[in-house]
């Protein structure tokens, strides 16, 4: 299992949480050529180390995160919202983040 | 090499089982090969074999980082059918399933291939629309489907929960009685027997770390046991494919690496005859009983990307709540063992067989988690394509390049998501 810290509800179960995708990937202008499109929609780097990925808190706050987790231990490095509104709201948030 | 056969099993135990050679040399590598496979496991074996049988090619050589077998080879829930609809893979997977009706006698090696039936579970009137559809293309490719109603299913698996208040009561099934299952270890055994016999070097314990190119061409391979050089060189590396092509230095592939796990019982009594698969809502669960008793059985993938070997823990709730909603009667049966392996699952959950940028390089990759019944069709195809640089009309569009010309083969519809693949 792994535990995931959302920065808004806390450590909870990866179970809580919904997968979403490689988030290195920067999806290009809608007038963008095709190749642009081919590449942001189908090819990826698949890396075996530290990557960057979104998952969202569906059973939770429901918040998209950007999770920087290792594929081959699965050990998760850092965690932040993925929305940049939303992280620096947190920030400017009184209350510290209850890590459970 | 003596062949296995009734009289040689009657003589050997006669003269206390001495007289039995060993399947498959250990060579020492040699420095150049005209054909070098990286990855030992079912499709690299089963190339390297019709590379030989049906190419003559037989200087060739299987590298594996482990043993032969080791990968997803030995891991899989050893399920063998051919209904598939989209053009392309319906030919491939119904040569495949001919294939495998005659695999233990073109091995010499009994493959236990059990055409038992596989039965898809039906729950809605709309499921059997759809299902019939599929079934009903598959026939015109020459494969076999049937649509069994409730009291043929009642009669044959009489301990399903038929339940009316069940959350998806079952309302009948689709089946292909030619589809079954075979022993994994003994598939790849009988491939590398046969590869072996017809000179076939298979190097174990041997890791490709690195590979040399020019331009347009893979010059050697750096391998734990030295360079290795091949006029050609595939790879059939499964999960392992992006770390390969990364070595290559050939960029982004349409593949993510995402583990699937597998789970065994303890054994049982004979229970249950046939494949059963369990597909709706959010659940999706096969199960056979191997020859040794066990269920063999297993559900969805982790969910998130992985190289790690081993499985997460909600996957095993997920198909034990599978498991006991379908076959109420294994509530208390015990759980022996359950392990995971890496998929190569690719962005339209079908497979690549395919030349690549570099003009002696071939790619035989993205096998989600359906290569185990590809393997023969894979390594005879793969095999040609190798042997004659140009892909057979069966496996024209299992290229790298189908997603920029939107000839993507997606038999499930999911989209460019490789989790949602199957
Ligand atoms: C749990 C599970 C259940 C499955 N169930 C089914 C099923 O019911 N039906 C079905 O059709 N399919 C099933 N599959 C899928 C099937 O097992 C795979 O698609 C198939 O085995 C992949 O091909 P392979 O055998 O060649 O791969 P593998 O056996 O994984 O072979 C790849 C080999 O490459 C080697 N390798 C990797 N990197 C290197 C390197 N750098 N240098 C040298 N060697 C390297 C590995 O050691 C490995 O032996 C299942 C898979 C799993 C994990
Ligand atoms: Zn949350």
């Amino acid at each position: 299992m792994l535990r995931i810290p959302c920065p808004f509800c806390g450590t909870r179960d990866h179970s809580e949480f919904s997968y979403g995708g490689d988030a290195s990937v920067e999806y290009p202008a809608l007038e963008a050529p095709a190749e642009a499109w081919l590449e942001a929609v189908f090819q990826r780097d698949n890396i075996d180390g530290v990557q960057l990925e979104t998952w969202q808190h569906l059973h939770g706050c429901r918040m998209w995160i950007v999770v920087e987790r290792d594929t081959r231990s699965h050990e998760i490095h850092s965690v932040r919202p993925a929305h940049e509104g939303l992280a620096s709201a947190l920030a400017q948030s009184a209350d510290p983040v209850n890590e459970s | 090499m003596k062949p296995y056969s009734a009289w040689n099993v009657f003589r050997n135990g006669l003269s206390r089982q001495k007289g039995w050679e060993r399947a498959w040399r250990d060579p020492e590598p040699k420095t150049e090969y005209d054909v070098v496979i990286v990855g030992a496991g079912l499709h690299g074996l089963a190339s390297a074999y019709y590379l030989a049988k049906n190419h003559g090619i037989t200087n060739v050589a299987v590298l594996d980082k482990g043993w032969l077998g080791s990968g997803n080879a030995g891991r899989n829930t050893t399920i063998v059918r051919s209904n598939y609809m989209m053009p392309g893979n319906r030919e491939f997977y119904e040569h495949s399933l001919k294939l495998w009706e005659n695999l233990s006698h073109e091995l010499n090696y009994n493959v236990m291939f059990s055409q038992r039936a596989h039965v898809s579970l039906l729950h809605s009137p709309a499921a059997r629309d759809g299902a019939a559809r599929r079934y009903n293309t598959m026939r015109l490719t020459g494969a076999d489907g049937e649509l069994w109603d409730l009291p043929t299913l009642k009669r044959k698996i009489p301990h399903l929960n038929y339940s009316a208040d069940s959350r998806f009561p079952i309302i009948g099934a689709t089946v292909q009685p030619r589809a079954g299952t075979a022993r994994h270890d003994a598939v790849a055994w009988g491939y590398a027997r046969g590869a072996d016999q017809r000179g076939v070097d298979i190097i174990q314990n041997c890791e490709v770390t690195g590979v040399e190119r020019t331009a347009n061409q893979v010059t050697g391979l750096k391998t734990s046991r030295g360079i290795i050089r091949g006029k050609k060189v595939g790879f059939a590396v499964a999960g392992n494919t992006s770390r390969l092509w990364r070595m290559a230095e050939l960029g982004k592939l349409p593949i993510e690496s995402h583990k699937l796990q597998a789970f065994v019982s303890e054994p049982l009594k004979p229970l249950l005859d046939q494949v059963v698969v369990f597909g709706v809502g959010g659940a999706h669960f096969y199960i056979s009983q191997s020859d040794k008793g066990g269920m063999v059985f297993g559900g969805d993938l982790d969910w998130y990307k992985s190289y790690a070997q081993r499985g997460n823990l909600p996957i095993v709730q997920d198909v034990a709540e599978c498991a006991t909603s379908i076959l109420p009667c294994l509530g208390r049966v015990r759980l022996l063992r359950h392990w995971s392996g890496v998929m190569d699952m690719s962005m339209d959950g079908s497979a690549f067989l395919c030349k690549t940028p570099l003009s002696n390089l071939y790619l035989n990759a993205g096998w989600n988690y359906g290569g185990f019944k590809a393997s023969p069709a894979s390594g005879w195809y793969f095999a040609d394509l190798i042997a004659n640089d140009r892909p057979d009309p069966v496996i024209l569009n299992h290229t790298l390049s189908r997603f920029e010309r939107g000839i993507n083969i997606d038999e499930r519809g999911a989209g460019p998501d490789p989790k949602l693949h199957g």
